[in-house]
């Protein structure tokens, strides 16, 4: 089923591009990218070279197509996404429709402000190497770092000396490999939507420095479980902070998902969360959130104190499917990449959540966690709302990302 | 990918190497590696642009002294102008009012940068200076903001008023200054919910509590891992509701802080405190050179020379160097050296914040991290006599083996950490003769490092073994205006040139 709805995923990104590229230049649909099949093989390649065709309309639109009308850029985005989801016709409502159009429309206006913008001033004139100086002001400012902007603008410039390049095909190929490079562990991981496995245990472990959002994308991470139709539990694992088993218990409320807790002070975080898998066990609940305190990568005995939950995780439950999630700030700069390699090496981090992304923070530093780190961005937080969090799309995101 | 940095700006330096002048030319490519230093630092972009400008014009033509080589004029240069950026020396919070005319201070920031926290240690810091301070928690849209309000306040017993989350912040603000005229407090703290600066809404209720305070003081509170957001996060800050300062938190990460350069560069308002812990203790005036450095990915001498300060008291360091001095110093000493330096925060933390030092991976450091361990099982399985008298174990086996035997080790290991032991007293009191006026407080460290780099040809710790970085500590610390990064070639020169 997931695997069906990554094919369709990908086939609707496929055609998004082509159409977004219409809308953008008028010429005629390039070829797109990213691989040629249509299965969720594992590969490191990532996109560069242009494949085949776009590929054909996937069933799921062809029927969603007359029951919600106009088959324009908003409702292909929507039934993307939804399709991503892995979720069927009957039970998307005209609210999640509503919600993603919405979304849509915002990110359409801050698309259209980029490539416009440049549009008018290059006009048709080939690109040259000063206006290549835009596009690095543009990723710096996203927070993109140095070494990743050296390296796509590097492309780009090797493209430049072999051929003539116009500014809208310099802006695709731009956007090409910066999707590329997130989507390279996306591909590499197996898993091209991230979601719990039904009828198992799944324990997810939310990690990070202070003050990135991981209570509160725990606490939406629950609701999404609970509105899929999960038996979930969390645990609250963050035994530090004053008053956090208490922003957990509140978030649990809201979704109507039981907390497991450790009333005593300073508890030890590995035990709450043995009590938590223990009682996951009994109940054969499906998902386990796991909270744990914000902890800064350079402490050390912070970091063994996580490994421990970790490894409490992996004996506890061996046969469980083991998330490890980096929750990471977008207004947060460089430090992001260091926090990915320590975390990755204390936790076993499987892949990151990045958060604030509703702010005029574009989160660029996800580029380098997904690119040098190796680790599959997988959701996206935007917003205090207790829906607002989404599955991550590289499409979406690059997008977002350039948009001046 | 970061601690390549300071080798980069080596090297691009290095150009300016034995030119008699810095002009245009020459200038550009050390110029190009302060550019990258900074993005990679967080510093924004447009700042980054200004800063690199004022560079070049204050470096071109510049004339280079005899004795300073162009490169590290340039150094010093870049040096000295993200200090006069940051602005000078370092400034004070708004002085206290008195009871029934109290100073409001106001903490404002994005969601997550730390303000509740910053505001329990700005509570302890006050208190400290004997001021009456009073917590007003204002947030009533993070869940469990005010109970977070709550415990840090009766942790560091300051009082903490707040209404509830139903009452509006702008009427809790208000009522808590009513309250803290009523009854005497002199300091008021307003902590706020977190907003974003593009949140129209939030930035107006920010104004509604600023008019209905009329604080004497706005803190920003930016957390120093934040990227190019800073420079439009202050300006928007300072536009809508005017700042007076700011604190920049989580700085006992290792951020390069960037954002520091941005606030002030943006604002016009200095930075007054850094958060560097999350207990509440953790809050430290804002030095700008050390800020510098640290940008500048060249090491934070000072604050570790400030911590071990901290830590060491007075006596102890008198009676240590005094043993150094007479190569009296014993095991007892070293385990209480060792301690020492675990209260002072992890070896990899400290170790990064010594200029040069940060090359060290975190492989090696586990590994004299975990010869540490080894060496304090050993001592653990001494007795009293011998530790204090560490000849005895040398002239009789019997009790080596005993050791041996009782801390898990072999003889073998056993008899090297003595032969090492042996050799570093040697070494220190070589060391401490040299002598090290200026520098108080440097006199703990002698005794706290041979735990951790001095033991000389300690097995485990390449690269550690022989204590390249230390001479980076005495050069840049002492010459404070020009750091660089330590040359491994002066062995063991570091506490003589103190």
């Amino acid at each position: 089923m997931l695997e069906q709805a990554a094919a369709q995923r990908r086939q609707r990104q496929q055609e998004l591009i082509a159409i977004a590229e219409l809308a953008d230049t008028g010429s005629a649909p390039a070829p797109s990218e990213t691989s040629t099949s249509t299965s969720t093989s594992v590969s490191g390649s990532g996109s560069g070279s242009p494949a085949a065709a776009p590929a054909q309309p996937s069933p799921l639109a062809d029927a969603a197509e007359p029951s919600l009308g106009a088959f324009d850029d908003t409702f292909t985005w929507s039934a993307e996404v939804l399709a991503a989801q892995g979720r069927q016709l009957d039970d998307i409502s005209l609210e999640e429709i509503d919600w993603l159009g919405r979304l849509r429309r915002g990110l359409e206006k801050t698309r259209r402000g980029f490539v416009t913008q440049l549009l008018d001033r290059l006009g048709d004139d080939p690109l040259t190497p000063e206006v290549l100086d835009d596009f690095e002001t543009t990723l710096l400012r996203a927070d993109v770092g140095v070494q990743a902007t050296d390296q796509v603008l590097e492309a780009l410039r090797q493209r430049l000396n072999e051929e003539v390049v116009d500014p809208a095909e310099g802006i695709r190929f731009l956007k090409e490999q910066l999707r590329g490079l997130l989507d390279e562990p996306i591909t590499a991981s197996g898993v091209p939507l991230l979601a719990p496995e039904r009828e198992r245990l799944n324990v997810w472990l939310m990690v990070g420095v202070n003050g990135v959002g991981k209570t509160t994308t725990l606490g939406k991470l629950a609701n999404l479980a609970v509105r899929s139709g999960y038996s979930c539990l969390i645990a609250a694992a963050d035994t530090f902070r004053a008053a956090a088993v208490q922003q957990v218990q509140i978030w649990g409320d809201r979704s109507g998902v039981a907390v497991i807790a450790n009333p005593s002070a300073n508890a030890d975080p590995a035990a709450v969360v043995y009590d938590a898998i223990g009682a996951a066990q009994s109940k054969g609940t499906e998902l386990v959130l796991v909270d744990t305190a914000g902890r800064l990568q350079t402490k050390h005995n912070l970091m063994e104190e996580l490994a421990k939950v970790r490894r409490i995780i992996d004996k506890l439950a061996p046969d469980a499917a083991v998330e490890s999630l980096l929750v990471l700030d977008a207004s947060q700069g460089q430090n992001g990449l260091r926090q990915a390699m320590a975390f990755a090496k204390a936790a076993g981090l499987t892949g990151v959540v990045l958060t604030k992304l509703d702010g005029s923070a574009r989160g660029g530093v996800a580029i380098a966690v997904a690119h040098e780190a190796g680790l599959p961005i997988r959701f996206i937080g935007a917003g205090e709302g207790i829906r607002d969090l989404r599955p991550f799309n590289s499409f979406e995101f690059v997008e977002a990302l350039l948009a001046v | 990918m970061f601690d390549e940095l300071s080798q980069r700006f080596e090297d691009a330096v290095k150009s300016l190497r034995g030119q008699d002048k810095i002009t245009e030319t020459n200038v550009e490519g050390a110029l190009q590696q302060v550019r990258r230093a900074l993005l990679d630092a967080d510093v924004s972009l447009p700042v980054v642009r200004a800063f690199v400008d004022e560079v070049r014009s204050r470096a071109v033509g510049s004339e280079v002294v005899r004795g300073i080589s162009p490169d590290q004029k340039f150094i010093q240069l870049v040096h000295e102008q993200l200090v006069e950026t940051m602005g000078g020396a370092n400034a004070p919070l708004a002085a206290g009012g008195t009871a029934g005319a109290p100073t409001v201070i106001l903490m404002a920031g994005l969601q997550g940068a730390g303000k509740t926290t910053a505001t329990a240690k700005l509570g302890l810091h006050l208190k400290d200076q004997g001021r009456k301070a009073l917590l007003v928690g204002a947030d009533v849209y993070r869940p469990a903001a005010i109970e977070q309000l709550r415990t840090l306040g009766g942790q560091i017993g300051v009082e903490v008023f707040s209404l509830g989350t139903e009452a509006r912040p702008e009427a809790i603000a208000a009522a808590g200054i009513a309250k803290a005229r009523e009854e005497g407090f002199d300091t008021v703290l307003v902590d706020t919910a977190g907003r974003l600066q593009i949140d129209t809404a939030m930035m107006e209720e920010m104004v509604r509590i600023r008019e209905a305070v009329q604080p004497d003081e706005v803190l920003l509170v930016v957390d120093s891992m934040i990227g190019q957001e800073a420079a439009e996060l202050t300006r928007a800050f300072h536009e809508q509701v005017g700042i007076t300062g700011a604190v920049l938190t989580k700085l006992d990460g290792d951020s390069r802080g960037g954002a520091a350069l941005s606030i002030r560069k943006v604002s016009g308002a200095p930075i007054k405190f850094i958060g560097t812990g999350e207990k509440v203790e953790a809050l430290q005036p804002f030095h700008p050179e050390r800020m510098a450095s640290r940008i500048l990915g060249m090491g934070d001498v000072l604050t570790l020379v400030e911590k071990a300060t901290k830590e060491v008291e007075l006596a102890d360091v008198a009676r240590m160097q005094q043993k150094l001095q007479e190569a009296t110093f014993d095991f007892s000493d070293f385990v209480q050296q060792m301690r020492l330096i675990k209260r002072m925060g992890s070896l990899g933390g400290l170790m990064k914040m010594i200029p040069g030092m940060n090359k060290i991976d975190d492989g090696m450091l586990k590994q004299g991290e975990q010869q540490l361990k080894k060496i304090e099982a050993m001592i653990g399985s001494m007795t009293q006599q011998e530790r204090e008298q560490p000849d005895l174990l040398a002239s009789q086996p019997s009790r080596r083996r005993r050791i041996a035997s009782g801390s898990g080790h072999s003889p073998a290991e056993v008899d090297k950490v003595l032969t090492d032991f042996q050799k570093m007293r040697g070494l220190m009191q070589q060391m401490s003769r040299g002598g090290m006026p200026g520098m108080p407080g440097m006199g703990g460290m002698p005794g706290g490092f041979p735990g951790m780099g001095g033991f000389p040809g300690m097995g485990g710790m390449p690269g550690m073994g022989g204590m390249p970085g230390m001479p980076g500590m005495g050069a840049p610390a002492g010459r404070g205006g020009a750091p660089k990064p330590a040359r491994p070639a002066k062995k063991r020169k570091g506490f003589g040139q103190l």
